[in-house]
């Protein structure tokens, strides 16, 4: 059944869908789990739901509340959506030196943005809304970060779907932001799937994002717990718009640049098991579609100049 | 053996500025003693007082975290890259 009462009953149950030309072989899979296809077009839309219903049910939001959430862009959206129809005011902080779509989405929805500094990255806008928070306690920061129903949402749904539709799954690879993603389906697959790895996908930024004054300023979301993750790859501009353009170019799959990043540990995972000689599904997240990326140049010119216009940028 | 290391911006008034540095040794602890007998100071903002990597300091061989594998005890070899990092945060 593909009828729902509303959009935001049609969240979930996304594709999974093969890249039989990526895949190193038919003994060495990789699959997307296509995440754009959410309501509002990323996977921060099934945080942003149980988030929302969580406070909600204990009684934190009621009609007319205001929501605070310091995001670098995709969760201030999901949470844009819901709060128009649900009837409540959303502000969110945000880095200045993301995409100008993201913006404007938000404004579309409605919400009120208070951009921060470019330099420490989403690390200043967490701190920013902080302080904001504690200036008005009548506004409800539901906390991405920190939020238990984040990593929930993907313990009780993206878990179980991609069980679903790949038994056979062996890697679950992912962006690593506020950790949600990888936290929730991890734990769910670790409980269902003896040896399965769990892959971090981080990006690495420019210079920019990283100008703390302080490596005290440093910050590691409260929801992450290391033991979930097999291991953790940092990966750079270049190898994200490169797998981000192969995806696009051999698959017919339009990715934000995260899911590059993502694409490139997936198959780092499959060279691993080629040499190994062992079988291997790896399924990994595409969190969004290309189309918020589009003003960056990520997919114009070469892969220097695009390169080049990403520096500073934050692009996951 | 040389072994390229990448500085974030913050930690670059030990090294004199520079963005990346070479250093030696057979493990992390090791490279990281050689950094520090060059570039005093650059170890106490890496390592605690216990020996554990600091919290909000991310590191990196050949783009993979160390903490999956060995920490300060991962294994290094000549043409290794590492990189140092703060933790910052996505979403």
């Amino acid at each position: 059944m593909t009828r729902y009462d509303s959009l935001v009953d049609s969240l979930g149950n996304t594709p999974l869908v093969g890249l039989p030309r990526l895949s190193p072989s038919p003994r060495v899979r990789v699959w997307a789990k296509l995440e754009d296809r959410n309501p509002t077009g990323s996977v921060k839309d099934r945080a942003a739901m149980y988030m929302v219903q969580a406070a909600e049910k204990d009684g934190l939001l009621r009609p007319g509340a205001t929501i605070l959430e310091p995001t670098s862009g995709n969760t201030g959206i999901s949470l844009a959506m819901v709060a128009a129809l649900r009837g409540y005011h959303l502000i969110c902080v945000m880095p200045e030196n993301t995409s100008v779509e993201r913006r404007q989405l938000l404004s579309m929805y409605g919400a009120q943005i208070i951009l921060s500094p470019a330099a420490g990255g989403s690390n200043q806008a967490v701190a920013q809304a902080r302080r904001l928070a504690a200036e008005h306690p009548d506004w409800v920061m539901l906390y991405q970060y920190g939020n238990p129903a984040n990593a929930l949402a993907h313990y009780e749904t993206t878990g179980p779907e991609l069980l679903r539709d790949l038994p056979t799954i062996t890697h679950f690879v992912a962006g690593l932001g506020t950790t949600g993603t990888l936290m929730g389906t991890g734990r769910y697959l670790r409980e269902q799937v003896p040896g399965v790895q769990i892959v971090a996908a981080e990006p690495r930024y420019g210079e920019l994002v990283y100008g703390l004054r302080n490596i005290d300023e440093g910050f590691v979301p409260e929801l992450y717990d290391g033991s979930v993750l097999t291991t953790r790859f940092s990966v750079g501009p270049h190898e994200a718009l490169r797998r981000t353009r192969e995806l696009v170019e051999q698959e017919g799959i339009f990715a934000g640049i995260s899911s590059g990043a993502a694409l490139h540990a997936a198959l780092a995972m499959a060279d691993k098991a080629v040499e190994a000689g062992q079988d291997a599904d790896i399924a990994f997240v595409v969190a969004d579609a290309g189309w918020k990326y589009l003003s960056t140049g990520a997919y114009s010119g070469t892969l220097a100049e695009a390169e080049a216009a990403l520096d500073g940028q934050l692009w996951a | 053996m040389a072994i390229e290391v990448r500085i974030p911006t913050i930690l670059r008034p030990y090294t004199g500025g520079a963005k990346a540095v070479e250093g030696s040794g057979d493990t992390l602890a090791v490279l990281v003693d050689d950094l520090d007998s060059r570039h005093p100071g650059l170890k106490a903002r890496l390592v605690t007082e216990a020996g554990a990597l600091h919290r909000f300091v991310n590191v990196y061989v050949n783009d993979e975290d160390v903490r999956f594998t060995g920490a300060l005890d991962t294994a290094l070899k000549d043409g290794d890259s590492v990189t140092i990092l703060p933790a910052v945060a996505g979403g």
